[in-house]
């Protein structure tokens, strides 16, 4: 199974992952249209350390634990990626509560939105990666 | 092939289901369902009322379930007892149902103190059930004036999704402040006031002596009328299956970190169990949902075979009330750091080395990595926490953690 995995020595900073993420996401078919002037909602982030960038987005974990704790059974694991069903969703933010790694966020509704490796978008592969200048992203098979 | 049994259908036992598939594809079970539906989200019927969710929505799992997993769902049935000498449980109806492996998921239920003149209540109604919110529903209109006894997690959720529905709410408790199980008097005040703006009425510091057919008289001698009665003055763990058949347990059944019972080839998960808190170290009742669920997964792969352990239970909570959030997780000792805004508390409880507990409200960008923190007792000089007091960041973990965290399987 290909993931997502991020090399925090190369990353620049840039946030030009957040906008492709937000751009791919957007169901938009122009990327000034999607984002411009607008506050973006992107399912991937940049944290930022002293010294360090890396972008953070879902683990897909082997056992995810915002899947055992979604209060209203909208989180769900299928082949390997972890899901959300948006209408299901109640925005209790149990999931946020419980991610080890910070990787869940809510869109402009309110509604929890996560990292689906953009399998089922525009992209069709991780938007992150195929922008990313310096190849800080990257999505490979690291031995499952 | 083995047979299963689950007394229960909740969460603990939906994920029971999964956890016993995950390691036996073939072997019969049997859930044994008191309520009439299929797995629900329990916490959602106060959504439920308010419009959030619907009939279909509030399914935990789809439709096809059961069938999917092979299982046979007995609706409407009740377990009355454990016979583990013969390795059976009786039905109400007599019926003796024989298990290689049991799993007891019964859950709680709501407790009803014997108050002088409730009897003669008629409109009145626990908070707990799908079946409750929906005679709840039938019960009022946008006339009704709704009186809730209890200020916990259940009472103020049924407060929240009635305020637009009705003409008055008023929750009353013995306590002086609400949530008294998991905010102190301050963030709990902070919370009431944004309850209060959107229409609902306490009354703290009291309780009711007793009930007439539409007035409740108070300790304080106030009497407050309603129409409809809410009963949400906490909940009781159905631990006497397993205890009255001679197995361990206190307020509820003790189960070790496999959710094994000391009843051999007996398993018990979810809000029935008590179990150790690895926040503070005490066996305690850890009553939601996401402990639910990974116990009764636990449970489930070490009732076929498998070996998975869940040792990590913690209180924790995330909850929301017309809009304002609260996150909390642990034990809240040690020392106190604070950080106060216009719309926000934060409060971090650390002892010697660890992260014992939080209190988020108006703020949790990030939450989890301070609930794994607790849950992994993650040593705080291994990270620096000062960075951490600011805002909850993996880049406050040691660049080894983090290539664990992000370059690696987890």
């Amino acid at each position: 199974m290909k993931r997502v995995y991020v090399n925090e020595e190369w990353c620049l900073g840039c946030h030009l992952c957040e906008y492709n993420c937000a751009f791919a996401n957007s169901g938009m078919p122009d990327m000034a249209l999607a984002l411009k002037g607008k506050p973006i909602y992107p399912r991937i982030h940049i944290e930022e350390g002293e010294k360090i960038s890396y972008a953070v987005s879902c683990r897909h974990c082997e056992d995810p634990i915002c899947v055992r704790s979604c209060i209203a059974g909208a989180i769900s694991k299928e082949g390997g990626v972890v899901k959300i069903d948006k209408d299901k969703c109640v925005s209790c933010f149990t999931c946020i509560l419980v991610c080890p790694y910070g990787a869940l966020a809510p869109n402009q509704d309110g509604v929890m939105q996560k990292c689906e490796l953009c399998l089922q978008n525009s992209c069709g592969e991780p938007a992150c990666v195929k922008g990313c200048p310096n190849k800080a992203i990257v999505y490979e098979e690291r031995g499952e | 092939m083995k047979r299963y049994v689950i007394i229960g259908n909740g969460i603990a036992a939906a994920n029971c289901i999964e956890g016993i598939r995950s390691k036996d594809p073939e072997g019969k079970i049997t859930v044994v369902s008191e309520e009439k539906h299929p797995v629900y989200c329990r916490p959602l019927i106060s959504y439920y009322l308010e419009d959030s969710t619907d009939l279909e929505r509030i399914k935990y799992r789809d439709d096809g379930f059961y069938d999917r997993n092979g299982c046979e769902v007995l609706y409407g049935r009740k377990a009355v007892r454990i016979i583990p000498e013969d390795k059976k449980i009786e039905l109400l109806d007599g019926t003796l149902l024989p298990y290689d492996a049991l799993c007891v998921a019964a859950g709680s239920h709501p407790f009803v103190p014997n108050l002088q003149g409730l009897k003669i209540v008629k409109k009145k109604f626990s908070f707990t059930t799908l079946d409750d919110a929906l005679a709840l529903e039938k019960a009022i209109d946008e006339k009704s004036r709704v009186l809730i006894v209890g200020a916990g997690m259940i009472g103020l959720k049924c407060a929240e999704c009635l305020a637009d529905r009705v003409a008055e709410v008023t929750v009353c408790d013995l306590a002086d402040h609400i949530l008294p199980t998991f905010l102190d008097f301050t963030c709990a005040a902070y919370m009431q006031r944004h309850m209060e703006d959107h229409g609902v009425k306490f009354a703290l510091s009291d309780s009711v002596v007793s009930f007439e057919a539409k007035k409740a008289h108070m300790k304080s001698g106030a009497v407050l009328s309603f129409d409809v009665l809410v009963l949400a003055i906490g909940a009781r763990a159905n631990a006497s299956l397993v205890t009255d058949a001679g197995g361990a347990g206190g307020r509820g059944i003790a189960v070790d970190e496999c959710m094994r019972t000391s009843i051999p080839d007996v398993w018990a998960a979810g809000d029935c169990v008590e179990s150790p808190d690895v926040s503070c170290g005490a066996r305690k009742l850890l009553s939601n949902l996401p402990n639910a669920a990974m116990q009764g997964y636990t449970a489930g792969v070490n009732m076929a075979g498998g070996s998975a352990v869940f040792d990590k239970a913690i209180m924790m909570n995330s909850i929301s009330f017309f809009g304002l959030h609260s996150m909390t997780a642990g034990t809240y000792m040690g020392e106190l750091f604070e950080e106060k805004t216009e719309s926000s508390i934060k409060r971090l409880y650390t002892e010697g080395d660890l992260l014992k507990g939080f209190v988020l409200i108006g703020t949790d960008d990030r939450a989890g990595i301070y609930t794994s923190m607790i849950r992994n007792r993650t040593p705080l000089s291994s990270v620096d926490f000062e960075m951490m007091k600011k805002a909850a960041t993996t880049a406050a973990f040691s660049h080894a953690a983090r290539e664990k965290m992000f370059g690696g399987m987890v």
